[in-house]
């Protein structure tokens, strides 16, 4: 060997080495690269289930309209509404677009100024893409047991909403192989704009303002006050303020007071509201565990009645504590309208003696 | 301004009218000349306690100095009270969080209101920070929560809990704010509070993992990867598209939220932070991200969450919570007790940036003075404003506004809807009135 090639080698060790060292320093700069470990195919799958706009990530599968039906009136209609178009638990779905808007892909009633189609803006009028509907139902309904629909119960939901907008026949089956060419009938399809100043960081807004600091023009008319009737609508707010410090909250158990003076001696009585919590804490936090609270309120109905409803409906009725306990193990029907009210086969029955006791006892 | 009123220390009032309700005063009045009465009108307070004593104990001074109160003549509380975990005292319990009522139909999908009205400084109290849940809360076991990567990466991950709280940490205080806060007053007045017009805002220390590390570990698509999709583990499964510059920016998987875990209702174990960007954006209970080339035009970004126009069109993805400002104190539904001195204080922040300036006008927008920004100043927090401000008794219209450190100034209600119409229901950023009447109550009104 000579000494030039000698050279040479040593040359291309060290090359070596010192790439080794580059490849050691990177790894030192993140050695915690590692941590973790790599998903499973079954995983991925389980838990990659979303949907998009070109149904990248949709299985495969269909449903008809029929089935969606019976789908619908079972699970979904309680709170939504036979037809969709539930105004007294949920927003309205269904409701507002026309045949011409199936047509022109916008939804005309959306134009300020516009005539009104529906009474308030339906979930159709404004959604331009039906993946969207076919992913929320799929990973979020129903509301109280989401993901317990197949694919096959998903199609045929989506293909009975679709139907009750007229964007598909009565006789349709929707399925992963035509619900493309369900999207060119989609009545709001062409109703997104994207504006990317409002999803950027360094966007510029749409809207200008300049800083003015003296005798800035000013319309001097107060546009708007709260409405009179909506002084104590959001209860007494000097039970919502500190009784220490600069102000106190106004108290609107009573009308605004006259002078400067009168509203002191008021605020003057300004007290701390005792903490919520004792008797009857427990039982509240098993309905709302149960999901009771999805459907019942305290006082008020919701899709089934308040239990201070069912209190004082059921007061004095003998053998109370018993017949509450049926009521609430099997559910049932017609006592309080027509929607049933599901069996709730998960509930011990000491849990549900402790509700029954707790309603008995008139619901506090 | 009157240099006596200057001099008023604000609401500071003698007694008796600091003592007695107003039904209490009536009766002293009616009984002004009985002895009875007296003990009444010189603040004694409970009937069975006036004696010609308790007389004479006010007229030297005041009973809570010259008669020792129990707290400081006895024994307290000893140390790590059950549950060993403090709370806050129980004269503070008028600032809760609390529902709008009407605004949402079920407890389960529906928003509960900080109560800005009455908070310091700019980190909110955990226990206080606005509550928004779409399919219900849950308290999840973290030994069982999981995230995985997957998608456009090399490797599609799993990590536990432990794997992501060895990873390098960072810390930082930011804002979230709702896309719908103030949404009620885009047409008129609807909402008494400042708690309920703007207590969909809440500002944290938020400690976790930067996105940028866990996607750089899982060997993102550099060339081809547009988008990142975060997702949920609760029953919605709130899912929401994020750009790739956003996503390797400052987003933060955090598990930690003002120096303790998450609360349950925040998302606990694991929630996304978007800083700048809406809340619905910081996925709570965060168990998965998608690396793609597409957006996903999920149901909270096709459906709502989007900017109704007066074309009929909706601006979809517009995520950017523009610079907001409002005053906290004196605000709408609070009393001023007297005139003289008040410090004018309030929030401001901005999702492009750090705030530059906030001015605060207390004739309705005809003047503004600059107010003092209290440290810190960062970007994309809330920031803190104070000004000072003597009331002469007359009625009064506050308003602050603020400008960020791109030099956009915050619009006034007419702006905003000269562009976005009045069909929208998000991104209502306008400058708020408080009208102060000469009765003292302040209460929310609509000026341009």
């Amino acid at each position: 060997m000579t000494f030039l090639t000698k050279l040479s080698r040593h040359t291309a060790i060290a090359a070596a080495l010192s790439a080794l060292a580059l490849g050691a320093a990177h790894a030192q700069n993140t050695p915690w690269n590692n941590m973790g470990r790599d998903a499973t195919p079954a995983e991925v799958k389980a838990w990659d289930i979303d949907v998009r706009p070109d149904f990248k990530g949709l299985p495969k599968g269909a449903g008809s309209v029929s089935l969606g039906e019976t789908v619908w009136e079972a699970k979904c209609a309680s709170c939504h509404g036979s037809f969709g178009e539930s105004n007294e638990v949920f927003t309205p779905i269904i409701g507002g677009t026309t045949k011409k808007d199936i047509e022109t892909g916008r939804v005309a009633a959306l134009v300020e100024g516009a005539p009104a189609t529906a009474p308030q803006k339906t979930t159709i009028m404004k959604v331009a893409t039906v993946s969207t509907l076919w992913d929320y139902i799929n990973r979020a309904m129903p509301w109280n047991n989401p993901k317990t629909l197949t694919a096959d119960e998903v199609f045929g939901v989506t293909a009975y909403l679709l139907s009750l907008a007229e964007i598909v026949p009565a006789d349709f089956v929707l399925s992963d192989q035509n619900i493309a060419e369900v999207q060119k009938r989609m009545p709001n399809r062409n109703g997104m704009v994207f504006y990317e100043p409002m999803w950027k960081v360094n966007g510029k807004g749409d809207v200008k303002n300049v800083a003015c600091m003296k005798d800035c023009a000013v319309d001097p008319k107060v546009h708007s006050f709260l409405p009179d009737f909506a002084r104590d609508a959001h209860g007494n707010i000097q039970q919502q303020n500190r009784v220490i410090g600069p102000v106190r909250g106004a108290d609107t158990t009573k009308p605004p007071p006259k002078s400067l003076k009168d509203a002191g001696a008021s605020a003057a009585g300004a007290t701390v509201v005792a903490q919520a919590g004792g008797a009857g804490g427990d039982v509240k936090n098993l309905l709302a565990s149960n999901s009771c609270t999805a459907c019942h309120g305290l006082k008020n109905k919701i899709v089934g009645p308040g239990f201070n409803e069912i209190a004082a409906k059921h007061k004095g009725k003998p053998n109370l504590e018993a017949y509450l306990i049926e009521k609430i193990q099997q559910g049932g029907s017609g006592v309080w309208g027509a929607v049933p009210m599901p069996p709730q086969p998960q509930l011990s029955a000491a849990d549900a003696k402790s509700m029954a006791q707790w309603i008995a006892a008139g619901a506090q | 301004m009157s240099k006596d009123l200057s001099d008023v220390i604000g609401r500071v009032i003698p007694a008796p009218e600091n003592h007695l309700s107003a039904d209490q005063l009536e009766v002293a009045r009616k009984a002004r000349r009985s002895f009875m009465g007296k003990a009444l009108a010189m603040g004694a307070g409970a009937v069975a306690s006036t004696t010609a004593a308790t007389q004479a104990l006010a007229a030297e001074g005041e009973d809570v100095i010259l008669k020792l109160p129990e707290h400081s003549t006895g024994l307290g509380m000893p140390v790590a009270m059950d549950p060993g975990y403090g709370k806050p005292s129980k004269w503070e319990s008028n600032l809760r969080r609390r529902q709008s009522p009407g605004l949402t139909r079920v407890d389960a999908a529906s928003v509960s209101f900080t109560p800005l009205q009455g908070l310091f400084g700019i980190i909110t109290p955990s226990g206080l920070h606005f509550e928004r849940h779409h399919q219900g809360w849950w308290d999840i076991d973290p030994s069982k929560h999981r995230l995985m990567i997957n998608g456009m990466v090399k490797r599609q991950r799993v990590f536990t809990m432990d794997d992501l709280m060895r990873l390098p940490s960072v810390s930082r205080i930011h804002f979230i704010e709702c896309g719908a806060n103030t949404a009620t007053e885009w047409g008129n007045v609807a909402v008494p509070t400042v708690q309920y017009t703007h207590g969909m805002v809440s500002c944290s220390e938020f400690t976790g993992v930067l996105l940028s590390t866990l996607l750089e570990m899982c060997g993102y698509d550099k060339k081809a990867a547009k988008y990142v999709l975060a997702e949920g583990a609760d029953g919605s499964s709130m899912t929401r598209t994020i750009d790739i510059e956003r996503a390797m920016d400052d987003c933060i998987v955090a598990w930690a939220m003002n120096g303790e875990m998450l609360r349950p209702e925040n998302g606990y174990p694991l929630r996304l932070v978007v800083p700048g960007i809406q809340g619905v954006s910081w996925v709570k209970y965060l168990r998965r991200i998608e690396v793609g080339d597409q957006k996903w035009a999920a149901k909270d970004e096709a459906v709502h969450y989007i900017d109704h126009m007066p074309d009929g069109t909706h601006r979809q993805y517009t995520g950017i919570q523009e610079c907001k400002s409002v005053i906290t104190t004196p605000s709408a539904g609070q009393t001023l007790l007297d005139k003289g001195y008040y410090n004018v204080t309030g929030l401001a922040w901005s999702g492009r940036g750090a705030i530059k300036r906030v001015d605060v006008s207390v004739d309705g927008g005809r003047n503004w003075r600059t107010a003092r920004l209290e440290g810190p100043v960062l970007p994309k927090a809330l920031t803190r404003f104070n000004i000072d401000w003597v009331w002469d008794g007359k009625p009064a219209i506050l308003q602050a506004r603020a400008i960020d450190s791109t030099g956009y100034v915050q619009p006034k209600i007419n702006q905003l809807r000269a562009v976005r119409g009045t069909k929208s229901v998000y991104h209502q950023n306008a400058i708020q009135s408080w009208l102060v009447q000469e009765n003292g109550e302040v209460s929310n009104v609509q000026v341009y």
